[in-house]
């Protein structure tokens, strides 16, 4: 990531934005540069930015791979905004259900073992941010919640 | 979008992989061929050089975590090394500090490539 100048826009309210893109891991670049821009002009620190990009990427990865399991054409919308000093991301797709119940909190060196790293994307989502809410309504989609309050310390 | 490449050389018996820009599931498999080929070359010793490397993703930790066994049992090694503050963030958050040696510099992993190299013979 090149090193951007700290950008001290008026700290008023920010309108929230939006991204739409298909669901192909090309446009994962695209999705983090949609973070780094929003989280950029709300002057929050690179290391806090950096963060939320990787927990968006691993969800939206998530995403790509499971609800839509690699279809290139699927939806995904993310949705940004930013609110009493929070952050608030939601990702929306039509896919696949997803149960978060059925993903076990990863268990490093047995996921060594069995060559298996579906669940860490999941866990880095957990670590990185201060909620991950899932929401599906089955045959019409799925929300992901990303929230994080940008004074907390990570 | 040249957003991620490798390149690979010898030095000695060890092989040099280096990583320049942001490795995700799109580009992992970039890295993914990388060490097929080393493996069918036969060629177990690898060090990782992360010098250059921006973004890692939880996608690109699983590429190592393909092939270390392999790797080992061909009494091979992946070594990390000159890891950035951030990308080191990653790793470590995700406990492979245990699984993998990484090294501040690439000139220190390879030489303990010839250190347990020379402790067996």
């Amino acid at each position: 990531m090149e090193k951007r100048p700290e950008i001290l826009k008026s700290k008023n309210k920010i309108n929230g934005k939006e991204l739409r893109v298909k669901s192909r891991t090309e446009n994962l670049s695209k999705i983090r540069e949609f973070i780094q821009e929003f989280a950029s002009s709300a002057s929050f620190r690179q290391d806090t930015i950096d963060n939320i990009m990787l927990a968006v990427d691993e969800a939206c990865t998530n995403i790509i791979k499971h609800a839509y399991k690699s279809y290139p054409d699927g939806e995904i919308v993310i949705k940004i905004k930013y609110k009493e000093n929070k952050i608030i991301i939601t990702i929306i797709d039509y896919g696949t259900a997803f149960q978060p119940e059925s993903i076990p909190e990863p268990n490093i060196q047995e996921y060594f073992r069995q060559h298996k790293v579906g669940g860490l994307g999941m866990y880095l989502m957990k670590t990185l941010m201060d909620d991950v809410k899932y929401v599906s309504v089955p045959g019409k989609y799925n929300q992901v919640l990303l929230s994080k309050n940008i004074n907390s310390s990570r | 979008m040249a957003e991620f490449n490798t390149t690979v050389k010898d030095q000695g018996d060890v092989s040099l992989v280096y990583l320049n820009g942001y490795l995700d599931a799109h580009t992992a498999s970039v890295l993914e061929s990388n060490f097929s080929e080393l493996i069918n070359q036969d060629k177990y010793k690898i060090v990782v050089n992360f010098k250059d490397l921006q973004y890692i993703s939880s996608a690109g930790l699983g590429v190592f975590m393909a092939f270390i066994e392999k790797i080992r049992e061909n009494k091979g090694d992946i070594k990390l090394a000159s890891m950035n503050d951030k990308v080191f963030n990653i790793f470590d958050l995700l406990g492979f500090p245990l699984l993998y040696e990484i090294y501040k510099s690439e000139d220190e992993a390879v030489k303990k490539f010839s250190e347990s190299f020379g402790e067996k013979t």
